[in-house]
């Protein structure tokens, strides 16, 4: 009876295990909870203009963001997010399928986690070292005589997007990779019994089935690009600025820590609306 | 079902995409000249890093000491965070799990610039403590979650053997938990190393000016424009990088 006892205290409900997780809980509170209400709180008080801020109620710091130029930032982060996610998705989802049923399945899968942990500056760094004003390309068109003045190849807007493919592909690659891998063999080969051609496979039989796989390679890709920093920093020309180098400008700069706040906050809000969108929307129509 | 041509050229296609940017840089870091025009093999862009480059040492040595100790607090963290949420009451797994999610999918820079202003305001002074701060935040919802990931795939029934077996809860924890748990930790241990060695967002907006860390050092070269150096120091983390990818090959299923 008494192992019964000790048995059911330490299984069911109210364990007693939780105190384990209750550091782990504490720390994130402080250091990101609280934070991340800072953050919101800052973004509602008065600029010093020394840096930091002066304890009086005030909206200045999203009046200062308000007007065209930021808007023209946002919108421009939304559309080159997207468009990298989307990107990322098309050629992940034939290359993770390509790897799960492939003979060196564990020697490609190799090959994409060594980018996934190599890190992503000097990533960036390969692509300003080949298409840079003073890289590898221009140094061969400049030698060979093509051109008589270097080629503007980076700092501009498609510069950021394919690098910011190059940066996220592992991530879509790694979800979309773990969702076919679990998916059930026979289902492909029922189909193709069935009389499916390979075509058909692909759109009406794995697609579908992984849907929530690239919900999720979405999400890992378009998330990270809203917030991305260094990628504009180093290779964006004038026009490409992201939400990410104005937060830095305000902080840094500017020296505005209401309008860092401001844009932090609404950064946080699309962030919080397209996880809404994305994972519960996905889900929902899983459902149904 | 074989996949078919198609999706062998893309897969291809990616991996040439993946490596030939890396490539080239590996090897023009054996270039004789400064400029990316190959004029013959040398070694003396290394000889430069390993003798007159004290600076990124020191950078280094900082990232290593940040890494190592962000990662250990990180792991051991979160996998008492995850013994827990595996054991614990369905209303406590709901807390952790919200607690742990949303770090996890809001972008980096959120996190950095929201402890930059709380350590402000709080006059802490930015240093290597504040990066170790932000590093241990940042990463401890992986190591949460790999270490969960290695829980859920064993049977709960072998811990209730152990209780009814007479083993206290201490006992469980370090005979079967922990030994069950370990693939999970020492994959937590490596990815937590990783993002604390690779992160440059969080660390930019936390570091103060004596607390340069390797990443934030080569922002800086590489916004000063293309080096030898840095293909050197590149080509280092990267065979680093490939090192710790082989070696950790098996533990690679926690992670994704």
């Amino acid at each position: 009876m008494t192992l019964k006892r000790k048995r059911s205290e330490v299984l069911s409900s109210g364990s007693g295990y939780e105190k384990y997780g209750s550091v782990y809980l504490i720390w994130l509170t402080i250091f990101f909870v609280i934070p991340v209400i800072v953050i919101l709180a800052y973004s509602f008080l008065t600029r010093d203009y020394q840096g930091g801020i002066i304890l009086k109620f005030s909206i200045q710091g999203y009046k200062d963001i308000f007007n065209l130029n930021y808007l023209t930032v946002f919108i421009r982060t939304v559309i080159i997010s997207f468009i990298s996610a989307a990107i990322c998705i098309l050629i992940a989802v034939p290359v993770s399928y390509y790897i799960v049923y492939s003979k060196f399945k564990d020697f490609l899968l190799l090959l994409v986690i060594i980018p996934f942990w190599t890190n992503s500056l000097i990533r960036i760094y390969a692509w300003i070292f080949i298409l840079g004003n003073n890289g590898l390309i221009n140094q061969l068109l400049l030698n060979s005589g093509v051109v008589n003045s270097y080629v503007k190849f980076i700092y501009n807007n498609a510069a950021v997007l394919l690098i910011l493919v190059y940066t996220y592909l592992p991530f879509a690659i790694l979800p979309l990779f773990s969702s076919i891998e679990r998916l059930e063999k026979q289902l492909f080969e029922a189909a193709m019994d069935l009389g499916c051609t390979k075509r058909q496979v692909f759109f009406k039989i794995l697609l579908p089935n992984i849907k929530q796989g690239i919900v999720s390679a979405f999400v890992f890709v378009f998330i990270p690009a809203l917030g991305t920093y260094a990628v504009p920093e180093l290779v964006g020309g004038k026009n490409s600025r992201l939400i990410g180098n104005e937060i830095a400008r305000q902080l840094t700069i500017a020296r505005n820590w209401p309008a860092a706040a401001a844009i932090s906050s609404i950064l946080l809000i699309l962030t919080i609306i397209a996880v809404i969108v994305f994972i519960y929307g996905g889900e929902k129509r899983e459902t149904r | 079902m074989k996949p078919g041509n198609l999706t062998r050229i893309i897969t291809i296609l990616a991996i040439l995409f993946f490596y030939l940017p890396i490539i080239v840089v590996v090897v023009f870091s054996f270039n004789s000249s400064k400029s990316p025009e190959w004029t013959g093999f040398s070694l003396k862009w290394y000889y430069q890093l390993f003798t007159s480059s004290g600076y990124i040492w020191r950078t280094f040595l900082n990232s290593i000491i940040v890494g190592v100790s962000s990662s250990i607090v990180s792991v051991v963290l979160g996998t008492l965070g995850a013994i827990s949420m595996y054991l614990g009451s369905k209303k406590f797994k709901q807390v952790m799990w919200t607690t742990t999610y949303i770090p996890f999918t809001i972008p980096d820079i959120i996190i950095g610039v929201s402890l930059l202003i709380f350590f402000t305001t709080l006059n802490v002074r930015l240093s290597l403590f504040t990066i170790f701060i932000a590093h241990v935040t940042f990463s401890m919802p992986y190591t949460m979650m790999i270490v969960l990931t290695r829980l859920h795939d064993f049977d709960k029934s072998i811990i209730e053997a152990a209780y009814d077996l007479g083993a206290t809860k201490s006992v469980a924890l370090r005979k079967v938990i922990v030994p069950v748990a370990m693939p999970g930790i020492i994959a937590a241990f490596f990815m937590a190393f990783t993002l604390s060695i690779d992160d440059f967002v969080i660390t930019f907006f936390v570091a103060g000016p004596s607390s340069t860390t390797l990443p934030l050092q080569i922002f800086s070269m590489v916004r000063f424009g293309i080096s030898p150096v840095i293909n050197a120091i590149s080509t280092l983390l990267l065979l680093g990088t490939i090192f710790m990818s082989v070696a950790l090959r098996r533990y690679v299923r926690y992670i994704i």
